[in-house]
């Protein structure tokens, strides 16, 4: 019964170790380099020798052939005359060095430490506690916006009260780098889907003979629904990330501690500003996507159906009331709120790390996405209901 | 080892550092000896933490020639560089764990990266570490975000030993712990110092950490070192400085009854 690991080819003195049974005695010889790179096979190999030990009294470990040793080696020494010593087996460590001898004690003076545990919890529990987690959170997070909802609004009003509390500045750097900063990605897009509408538009109702129809599709659909649709989701990917990151990484530097033992309310000096101008910035940008939105179908339409400018123009004010329109843009205050108020929320539920950030920033995105679509299906049910 | 004590492990020649038009060493010389403890001081703004992120590579030097374990790091293929590279261990001022790793994930790293241990082994290893920094062993499983300050460092210098390093560098490894907790530390880097013959190389404005574990001080003032020695070199010195940071009022207090 003799084993070895570790004595591959190679020149250096890779660890090794041999075992072997004398009568009542397992020996254990240690030698070689016993520092962490090559003690992978030895490990291996003393672990398996415990897991069935011989049936003997005593193990004598040997360690006078050890070149190199370091806390590792010592780690696994210690371990095994341990566990050798919980058999029943008196241990003799022999020709043990100063050094070694003090890595060993070092090492056993805290007692063997437990190693550390990684929780494994049974697949099925491991599942309801994760469905019960995600339940409680978003019970949670539904009474945290609400709280946080209302501190916004009476922020708000204090700042009516009171004009003076408004920031002006960041309120109107927010509106240039949400607002009009986004004008350009607003219009290409727009003007590009006004177009595929109409063009998918054009292409199905001809089967019909009602092409002319096309414009109605274009004006009705833009004004009432893409537009703001379409503007709200990219404002959500551009701004609402932008507001959770900003306000998450001065959260996690303690600027806005600091902001509050200035005696400043970070509510005032972050989130209203950013809030209020969203709701400003929004309608306009949806406005500017509406009239895009229409360019674009006017030149499909001019180029598959022939119709010149000025009909179209003409076709677009006899298809479309005040109310088209109005449906539109009184929802983009709303939806504008909406993404600033769960952006600048999910950057103040950031906690200390650096991941933080960015679980809160794609949490923002996807929420506030999600929650623009949900407003808008709300807001069609009531306008249906008012029949508008 | 292949080295014996005493020798020259860390060798700095004519190091020229500088940011911009701002020059932070001139011709700085310094040498390090195996198995000693060397404190670096110097006032604030004079290139401390500068010199030891020269040694490390992290910035690279304007002139001049840095030799670690007697070897040119910078003229290194980068494969080789790395290997080399495992032989030193980094305490930066907070610890600098990773945010998204659990403290015995965070000292598994270098496992995970440059060995192939089997998990056990591994969390066998982080658990000893955990233990030798005097760490409770329940702070395996936390996060970075939910330490105390002190607990960070304890945390980061249990990484930084994880390959059993021939070098410690510290960047003011007692700066923000309690007076207990900072002579829990000084102990700790000297019995560590005893047990596995580190070289530890300490940047510190900690007078009572200087008095308690430094085998000599460097002094780093007018963009070079000016004066190297015992702690009783310091005190005789008559540079003007160095008698400031010696004799004044807070270095009576940290010496008195020592």
């Amino acid at each position: 019964m003799r084993n070895s690991a570790g004595r591959e080819a190679g020149a250096a003195p890779r660890a090794s170790c041999e075992t072997g049974v004398d009568g009542q005695t397992l020996h254990i010889v240690a030698a070689g380099d016993w520092s962490i790179v090559h003690l992978d096979p030895v490990d291996r190999q003393l672990r398996a020798l415990l897991a069935a030990p011989p049936s003997v009294r005593r193990a004598e470990i040997d360690l006078a052939a050890i070149d190199r040793f370091d806390t590792a080696g010592a780690c696994v020494l210690a371990r095994t005359a341990a566990l050798l010593r919980d058999k029943g087996l008196t241990v003799d460590l022999k020709n043990m060095s100063e050094a070694q001898r003090i890595l060993i004690d070092k090492i056993d003076a805290g007692g063997m430490p437990e190693p550390v545990r990684h929780l494994s919890e049974p697949l099925y529990i491991q599942v309801t506690a994760r469905v019960g987690e995600a339940v409680r959170a978003i019970g949670e997070e539904a009474m945290g916006m609400l709280g946080f909802v209302g501190a916004v609004v009476a922020t708000i009003g204090r700042t009516i009260v009171h004009p003076r509390r408004l920031r002006v500045v960041p309120f109107v750097h927010h509106m240039e780098k949400a607002g009009f900063d986004a004008l350009p990605l607003v219009c290409l897009l727009t003007f590009l889907i006004g177009a595929v509408v109409a063009q998918q538009g054009a292409v199905q109702l001809r089967q019909f003979g009602a092409e002319v129809f096309t414009v109605n599709l274009i004006a009705i659909i833009f004004l009432r629904e893409v537009g703001l649709l379409l503007t709200a989701i990219i404002v959500a990917g551009r701004s609402g990330s932008a507001f959770t990151a900003e306000i998450g990484s001065m959260k996690m530097r303690e600027e806005i501690d600091a902001m509050r033992t200035l005696g400043l309310d970070p509510m005032d000096m972050l989130v209203v500003p950013r809030v209020l101008a969203l709701i400003v910035a929004l309608p306009l940008l949806t406005f500017v996507a509406n009239i895009m939105g229409l360019i674009g179908g006017g030149v499909v339409v001019q180029l598959m159906l022939d119709m010149s400018p000025g009909v179209y123009i003409q076709r677009v004010q006899e298809a479309v009331g005040f109310w088209t329109f109005g449906v539109g843009i009184v929802k983009a205050p709303f939806m504008a709120a909406t993404i600033a108020l769960v952006g600048c929320r999910a950057g103040m539920s950031v906690t200390g790390s650096a991941e933080s950030v960015g679980a809160q920033t794609t949490r923002s995105v996807v929420r506030s996405i999600f929650l623009v679509i949900v407003l808008d299906a709300l807001f069609a049910m009531f306008f249906t209901a008012v029949d508008i | 080892m292949t080295m014996r004590k005493g020798e020259p492990i860390i060798e700095v020649e004519g190091l020229v550092t500088r940011f911009g038009d701002h020059v932070v060493h001139e011709n700085l010389d310094l040498t390090v000896k195996r198995g000693e403890v060397i404190g670096i001081v110097g006032g604030s703004g004079t290139g401390k933490s500068v010199l030891l992120r020269t040694i490390l590579g992290l910035k690279k030097p304007d002139a001049g020639r840095i030799r670690v374990f007697g070897l040119d790091l910078a003229e290194m293929p980068e494969q080789e560089r790395r290997v080399h590279e495992r032989r030193w261990g980094v305490l930066f001022q907070d610890g600098a764990l990773f945010s998204s790793l659990t403290v015995a994930q965070n000292i598994q790293v270098p496992y995970r990266e440059h060995l192939q241990l089997s998990q056990a082994l591994m969390d066998e290893l982080a658990a000893v570490k955990i233990a030798m920094v005097g760490l409770k062993p329940e702070a395996a499983g936390l996060y970075p975000s939910e330490l105390s300050g002190g607990m960070r460092k304890r945390a980061g210098l249990a990484r930084a030993l994880a390959l059993d390093p021939e070098i410690l560098f510290l960047d003011e490894p007692t700066a923000g712990l309690d007076p207990i907790g900072a002579a829990a530390f000084d102990e700790l880097i000297d019995d560590l110092k005893e047990t596995l013959g580190l070289t530890v190389f300490l940047v510190t404005h900690d007078l009572d950490t200087l008095y308690a574990t430094c085998d000599r001080i460097a002094v780093l003032a007018e963009k070079r070192v000016i004066l190297i020695g015992t702690i009783d070199d310091m005190l005789l010195s008559r540079h003007p400085w160095v008698h400031e940071y010696f004799h004044g009022r807070r270095a009576r207090a940290a010496f008195a009854g020592k």
